[in-house]
């Protein structure tokens, strides 16, 4: 009968295994994996054969070697002559990301504001914010390092006629000698009284959404943490005796002397970086913004919030979600911009280990390998944390 | 950076296709036509092009003696300039054919790059530069300075050695080219501008004022700088290094451009190998036989490339020295052609 020749819909088509979808896939995939793997074996072991027959050193031995070269710029990390090449591979980590960390803390502050003046009614701000994408977007980079470093830079008093700017120390050619500060017995409480004033605040802003929305009294959260994370700090300066002071520079023979040195390349770098990818995020903050309808606007009005509200609670978390993926490659292109660094003898990864190093070693495989695979970890990195928050302030549906 | 980059893809390219820079440079260079010749980017007396392009130099010069021993014709070169940072790599890949660019030859370089030194042209030594109204009568004095110089070089691991023995501190600047090392020393972002001191008195050319700066007077190393080939080619190696050596046994002979033609007629049997009426010289460096004569009538020798370049009636106004013959109570001194 018909219905019984039908095949069971549970039972697999008796197929050849050749021809079996499920099969094939698995193994076509098998092969391309092998394939690449092989291409890759390949390529490594022709590398290091034709390396060893040329009489190049290879491997990566010499990282434990010392460097015997000298850096004008290590903020963090302990440097001297008897430093290994791994510890100017940190440096230069360190200083690259100094540099990015710093550029996209100013890039972000100044892109919102033009970005926001860029949408003001006020036709002066408006216009000014218009120039100041245009002009900026449209110089290469390296022309506005240069810019800031040989052009600027020149006005910089000099060596041993520094300009005073009182507490921040002394300007002149060789950079910003800023007070140091100098930690004694004590000194570690401060930032420990700091950690506690931020708890606080944040159990103290728990409790009072809580209390808000069972009673409807309000609490005054932002001035009691302001009050705490700025008077708790204080108070344990001064219970455990001013445990910080600053050491300002002073006198030397060739300008100012001690304190704490932040050269001008770091400066012009900053500068030139940080005004260049505003200039980008202030048209993704732009286009962000406008991506909200209207009509939000409008229903924020009609439900009476007041204009300020309106832009924190319900315009800026809408355009955040079309902000934040551009945001994320402008911020991976400051990060891999600052390698730019090398140009005016910042010493970043890329100048002072896939130059210098590179060229004291001599072995280019293995450090250009280690500086790409840093900046992919850099970059990757940062995205990720970028799309985390892009999930979190992504729309939920309920 | 950007040569760096292209010359460490071309090293990743070698490793996939077989060897890119074969042994037989001389073959290679033959058949091309020219020898391609690494220089710097512009360092007065060793390597500098004119406004017409035109490079002259002491290292320039032993790019076109190698040329006319190949080819009879010292016109035969093409030069890359290339920074200390980027010109070890532009060797190893093949970009070029022989390095002459005041390189200082030590033993890393020697024994780790893959890369001969072939013979010293000019024996330098690291000096410094200050500007006369800091008052610096000694490099001893310099505690507390920035220091501008080059990366990649020598230069910068000698200062760190110098800072580190007399226990002086000291504010390191390295730059990738040499001008925009002279040019932050103009600025005034260091006290001090470090190089070789030939380099030093080359560069002081290029500043605002020459005369508001003083050459200190220690010297601080040994730079033997010479000519640099790959490792592994011993034909090619031999023939740059006899390219030095005939031109500074011509001028131990008294041969010279001006008088190489008359001198074939000479009675003197050194002379005579020399300009290859006498012997097979040529044909076991794998030239012509008047390969030496092709040298010493189109280039010069030694004293003439000198004195031409960084003698005394240069702007350089460098004596001899060191670089004077052997005979003469210098260091230049080559094996006997015979």
């Amino acid at each position: 009968m018909a219905v019984t020749d039908m095949p069971n819909e549970n039972e697999k088509p008796k197929v050849r295994l050749l021809n079996d979808p499920k099969f094939r896939s698995i193994i076509f995939q098998a092969l391309l994996v092998a394939f690449l793997v092989w291409l890759v074996w390949g390529m490594v072991s022709n590398a290091a054969f034709n390396l060893q027959k040329a009489g190049i050193a290879s491997g990566f031995d010499f990282l434990g070697i010392a460097a015997g070269f000298g850096l004008n710029f290590s903020p963090f990390l302990e440097y001297n002559s008897d430093s290994t090449f791994l510890d100017v591979y940190w440096v230069g980590l360190q200083n690259t990301l100094v540099l990015a960390v710093i550029g996209i803390f100013f890039a972000t502050i100044i892109g919102f504001l033009v970005g926001v003046a860029r949408l003001s009614n006020n036709w002066v701000i408006n216009k000014m914010a218009y120039v100041y994408v245009e002009v900026l977007r449209n110089i290469p980079l390296l022309l506005q390092i240069f810019i800031w470093y040989k052009g600027v830079g020149a006005f910089l008093p000099a060596k041993r006629n520094p300009a005073d700017l009182g507490i921040f120390g002394q300007l002149n050619a060789a950079g910003l000698f800023a007070p140091k500060p100098v930690y004694s017995d004590g000194a570690g409480m401060i930032p420990l009284a700091l950690l506690a004033a931020i708890l606080i605040t944040f159990f103290i802003s728990g409790w009072a959404k809580k209390r808000q929305i069972a009673t409807g009294e309000r609490f005054p959260v932002f001035w009691t943490g302001l009050g705490l994370i700025i008077g708790l700090p204080l108070l344990a300066y001064f219970i455990f005796g001013q445990p910080i002071s600053a050491e300002y520079p002073t006198v030397g023979n060739f300008g100012p002397k001690g304190g704490m040195q932040v050269i001008p390349e770091l400066i012009a770098l900053i500068l030139a970086l940080s005004l260049y990818t505003a200039a980008f995020i202030a048209e993704v903050v732009r286009a962000g913004i406008l991506a909200v309808n209207r009509g939000q606007t409008e229903a924020s009005y009609a439900l009476g919030l007041r204009p300020g509200q309106t832009l924190r609670l319900n315009i800026i978390p809408q355009a955040m979600r079309v902000i934040i993926p551009p945001l994320t490659s402008q911020y991976l292109n400051l990060t891999k911009n600052s390698s730019l660094a090398v140009a005016i003898a910042y010493p970043d990864l890329t100048a002072i280990f896939a130059g210098t190093a590179l060229n004291q070693t001599g072995q280019a495989v293995e450090i250009l390998l280690m500086t790409m695979l840093t900046y992919l970890a850099i970059s990757l990195i940062t995205s990720m944390f970028m799309n985390w928050y892009n999930s979190k302030m992504s729309l939920v549906e309920r | 950076m950007k040569k760096t980059i292209v010359s460490a893809l071309g090293a990743a390219a070698m490793s996939v296709t077989a060897f890119g820079a074969s042994a037989a440079t001389l073959d290679d260079v033959k058949a091309k036509g020219f020898v391609q010749c690494g220089v710097s980017q512009g360092l007065p007396g060793f390597s500098n092009p004119d406004s017409a392009g035109n490079w002259t130099g002491i290292d320039v010069d032993l790019c076109r003696g190698v040329a006319a021993a190949v080819f009879g014709d010292a016109s035969k070169v093409k030069y890359t300039p290339l920074s200390a940072k980027e010109r070890f790599t532009a060797l190893q890949s093949g970009e070029i054919d022989v390095l002459s660019r005041n390189t200082t030859w030590t033993a890393t370089r020697d024994t780790t790059l893959g890369l001969n030194f072939a013979g010293v042209n000019y024996y330098d030594g690291q000096g410094f530069m200050v500007r006369n109204d800091l008052g610096v009568k000694s490099a001893l004095e310099l505690s507390g300075a920035s220091i501008c110089t080059n990366t990649g070089t020598t230069t910068e691991l000698n200062v760190a050695d110098y800072f580190r023995a007399n226990k002086l501190e000291y504010e390191i600047v390295a730059f990738e080219k040499a001008d925009e090392v002279v040019a932050a020393y103009d600025a005034g972002r260091c006290d001090v501008y470090t190089t070789d001191q030939s380099g030093l008195y080359a560069q002081r050319l290029k500043l605002t004022n020459p005369a508001d700066h003083t050459v200190l007077p220690e010297i601080i190393s040994k730079e033997p700088l010479g000519p640099v080939v790959r490792q592994g080619d011993d034909q090619w190696f031999n023939l740059v290094k006899w390219t030095h050596f005939a031109m500074v046994n011509a001028e131990e002979l008294g041969i010279t451009s001006a008088n190489a033609e008359e001198m074939k007629n000479s009675d003197n049997p050194a002379i005579k190998r020399v300009l290859g009426t006498e012997g097979e010289f040529g044909a076991a460096l794998g030239v012509g036989n008047d390969w030496a004569f092709s040298i010493i009538s189109q280039v010069g020798n030694y004293a003439e490339s000198f004195n031409r370049n960084v003698g005394p009636d240069t702007p350089l106004a460098i004596s001899r020295g060191t670089n004077d013959l052997w005979s003469k109570g210098g260091l230049q001194y080559a094996p006997p052609i015979r």
